[in-house]
C-alpha cells in the first residue's frame, strides 16, 4: 500500500474515493484483527483507535435481499421502479463482515429465482461515479 | 465501562391523562394544529380537569417537521399554540421512536425530582409531501452513507429482515398478510384509527365499485385471496406489499406524566409507568442477526427488570409494526414467543384480541396510522386505556389484566424504547 493510500482519512469519502479509483478498501483494527467494509476509525467492538485501511477481495455471497418497486428518487432517475424493480440486500465478504449493496444481474421481477447464499462479486463497471454505492453481480 | 447495575427511578411516577388527535390525512391541519387537537382531548378526559399552566415542563417528540413543512425548532411553536409559554419544552428526535424517547426524557424529568406534573406527547405531519417525498424523508433515518447508497429503503430494509426470516424459518407471506388482517379487524374498532375497516371491507368496496362501473367484478374468495393480487395489493419491497406497510399518516398524540404520590389528585385510576427501557443497534448488515432487532432484546430486557416481571405477565403489547414483518420479529424480540413461533402464533389467532398474548388491540400503526414521532405516546395510550378499562368496543375481556407493554422502534431498529406500564 502507498504512503499516500496509507494516510487517508477513515471516513466514507475516503471510502467512495477509492471505490471510484477501482479500489474496494475496508479497514482493520491493528490490535485484534477486526475487518469492517465501512471505513470506521473505532473498532466498536475492540474499541481499539488503531485501524489501518485493508483491501478487500470484492468475493461474497448474498446473505438477504429485497426487490424494489418504489424506488428513492436516486435510482428512478436510474429507470427503476414499479415496471423494473431492482434487487438490493446484504452480503457477507469473503473476510467476513457484511455490507449493504445493490445485486445486479439478477432477474428483480422474479425474486423466488434469487438465492441467498449464492456467490457474487463487486462489479465496479456499475458504479455510478456522481452516486457511488457498491453493486455486486452473481459470479 | 459496561454496568450491569440496576436501573431504578428515584421516584414513581404515573400517567393521569391521555389524549390523540383523530389520525388521518388532513390538507388544512398543520402539526400545531394536530397537537392542540390532542391535547383538548387530553383536557376532556382528564378526570379533574387540567390547565395548560399547572404544567411544569414538556418533552415533544418529532421526527421531522423540517422536511415534511418546513418548520424546525417545533417545540416553542407548541408551547404558544397550548398557552403554556414560558414553560420549557424540548424537542427529542429518534426517528420512529421519537416519542417513545420524549416519554422517557419526562418519565427521567419527575423522577429526579426536579418537576412534578409534565405533558409528554409526539406529533408528525406526513401527507404534506407526495408519497415519493415521504419515502425519501422516512430512509434519511437509515445509514445515508452506507444502507442509502446500496438503493435500501425503509421498507426494503425490512423486506430484507422478511426474506432472513422466511429462510430461518417457517414464515410465509400470508403469515405477514395475516398480520395485517388482524390488525385491520381492530382498527375498525377504534373511532381514531386511519382505517376503520377491515381488509374483507376493503375488498367489498372493491367489488362494488367495479360492479357499478360495469366492469368485471373480480372473483376474491375470501382476504388473502385478495391480498396475494398483485392487482389489488402491489410489491412495495418484495417480499413486503402494499397492505404489509403501515400508512402515511397526520396525527398527534400526548400523555399527562406526574409523581405518582400526586396521582389521585387527577383521577382515581392511574397508570404506573412500571419499566422502561431504551437501547441503540447497528444497520442491519452490522447486526448480529438478520431476523431480530437487538435494541428490542436490550429494551425490552431493562422494561422487564425494574418492572420485575416477565414477557407470560404481560396482558396486552402494543408493538411497532411498521411493517407485518416487524410485528412477528417484535414479538420474538420481547420473549412472547420463542424465534421461528411468531409466524405460528400469528395463524393460531393468539395475537387476536381474543387470543392469550394480544397484540395491537388499537389497529397498531397499520391499521390506526403511523404519524411517526407520535407514534411512540399513541401506543401507551392504548395500554393506559386497555388498563382503565376504557377502549370502548376492543377492550379486553380480561378481568385479571395488570401489565401492558408498548415496544416503539426508531427506522431499522436504531433505537427501540419499551415501556412496562401497570394499573393502579
Amino acid at each position: 500500500m502507498t504512503t499516500e493510500t496509507a494516510s487517508r482519512p477513515f471516513n466514507a469519502a475516503s471510502f467512495y474515493e477509492f471505490l471510484k479509483e477501482g479500489k474496494f478498501m475496508g479497514v482493520r483494527c491493528r490490535e485484534n484483527g477486526n475487518v469492517y467494509a465501512e471505513a470506521r476509525p473505532i473498532d466498536p467492538v475492540s474499541h481499539s483507535n488503531d485501524m489501518e485501511w485493508h483491501e478487500l477481495s470484492g468475493r461474497a455471497t448474498l446473505s438477504t435481499f429485497t426487490c424494489i418497486s418504489v424506488a428513492p428518487a436516486s435510482l428512478e432517475a436510474k429507470g427503476f421502479g414499479r415496471n423494473n424493480p431492482y434487487c438490493t440486500g446484504i452480503v457477507t465478504l469473503e473476510e467476513g463482515p457484511r455490507i449493504s449493496a445493490r445485486i445486479a444481474g439478477v432477474d428483480a421481477s422474479n425474486p423466488q429465482n434469487i438465492r441467498t447464499g449464492m456467490a457474487l462479486r463487486l462489479d465496479l463497471s456499475e458504479i455510478d461515479p456522481d452516486e457511488p454505492g457498491l453493486v455486486f453481480r452473481p459470479a | 465501562m459496561t454496568t450491569t447495575r440496576p436501573r431504578r427511578l428515584a421516584r414513581q411516577v404515573s400517567i393521569v391523562g391521555a389524549g390523540l388527535s383523530q389520525f388521518g390525512a388532513y390538507p388544512d391541519k398543520s402539526s400545531r394544529d394536530l397537537f392542540v387537537e390532542a391535547f383538548q382531548d387530553m383536557q376532556e378526559n382528564i378526570d379533574t380537569g387540567i390547565s395548560a399552566t399547572d404544567i411544569e415542563a414538556g418533552y415533544l417528540g418529532n421526527y421531522s417537521a423540517d422536511l415534511f413543512e418546513h418548520q424546525g425548532h417545533t417545540a416553542p411553536i407548541m408551547a404558544d399554540w397550548l398557552g403554556m409559554t414560558p414553560t420549557p419544552i424540548t424537542r427529542v428526535e429518534n426517528a420512529c421512536a421519537s416519542s417513545g424517547s420524549a416519554l422517557r426524557e419526562g418519565v427521567m424529568a419527575i423522577a429526579s425530582g426536579m418537576y412534578d406534573v409534565v405533558l409528554v406527547g409526539g406529533v408528525e405531519k406526513m401527507t404534506s409531501l407526495p408519497t415519493e417525498g415521504v419515502t425519501d424523508v422516512l430512509a434519511s433515518a437509515a445509514d445515508g452513507l452506507y444502507e442509502v447508497p446500496a438503493g435500501l429503503t425503509f421498507p426494503g430494509i425490512f423486506g430484507a429482515i422478511a426474506k432472513a426470516h422466511m429462510d430461518r424459518y417457517e414464515t410465509n407471506l400470508d403469515h405477514l398478510l395475516k398480520v395485517g388482517v388482524k390488525n385491520h379487524e381492530n382498527g375498525k374498532l377504534n373511532p381514531k384509527a386511519q382505517f376503520q375497516v377491515t381488509i374483507r371491507d376493503m375488498m367489498e368496496r372493491r367489488k362494488a365499485r367495479a360492479e357499478q362501473r360495469g366492469e368485471t367484478v373480480p372473483e376474491w374468495a375470501d382476504e388473502l385471496d385478495f391480498l396475494n393480487d398483485a392487482r389489488a395489493n402491489p410489491w412495495i419491497a418484495w417480499p413486503l406489499r402494499l397492505y404489509d406497510c403501515a400508512p402515511i399518516t397526520d396525527g398527534a398524540s400526548c400523555v399527562l406524566l406526574v409523581a405518582s404520590e400526586i396521582a389521585e389528585q387527577f383521577t382515581d385510576k392511574p397508570v404506573r409507568i412500571a419499566g422502561i427501557g431504551q437501547a441503540t443497534g447497528r444497520p442491519l448488515h452490522d447486526a448480529d442477526e438478520l431476523t431480530s432487532l437487538s435494541a428490542a432484546k436490550v429494551a425490552s430486557a431493562q422494561a422487564y427488570e425494574m418492572a420485575g416481571v416477565g414477557p407470560e405477565q404481560i396482558g396486552l403489547a402494543e408493538v411497532h409494526d411498521c411493517f407485518t414483518i416487524a410485528e412477528i420479529v417484535a414479538s420474538e424480540d420481547l420473549g412472547f414467543f420463542a424465534p421461528g413461533e411468531g409466524p405460528h402464533a400469528v395463524d393460531e389467532g393468539r395475537t387476536a384480541r381474543t387470543g392469550d398474548r394480544p397484540i395491537n388491540t388499537s389497529g397498531g400503526l397499520k391499521a390506526k396510522g403511523h404519524p411517526v414521532g407520535a407514534s411512540g405516546v399513541a401506543q401507551v395510550i392504548e395500554v393506559y386505556k386497555q388498563l382503565r378499562g376504557e377502549a370502548g368496543e376492543r377492550q379486553l375481556d380480561n378481568p385479571n389484566l395488570e401489565f401492558g407493554l408498548t415496544h416503539n422502534v426508531g427506522g431499522t431498529g436504531g433505537t427501540c424504547v419499551v415501556n412496562v406500564l401497570q394499573r393502579s
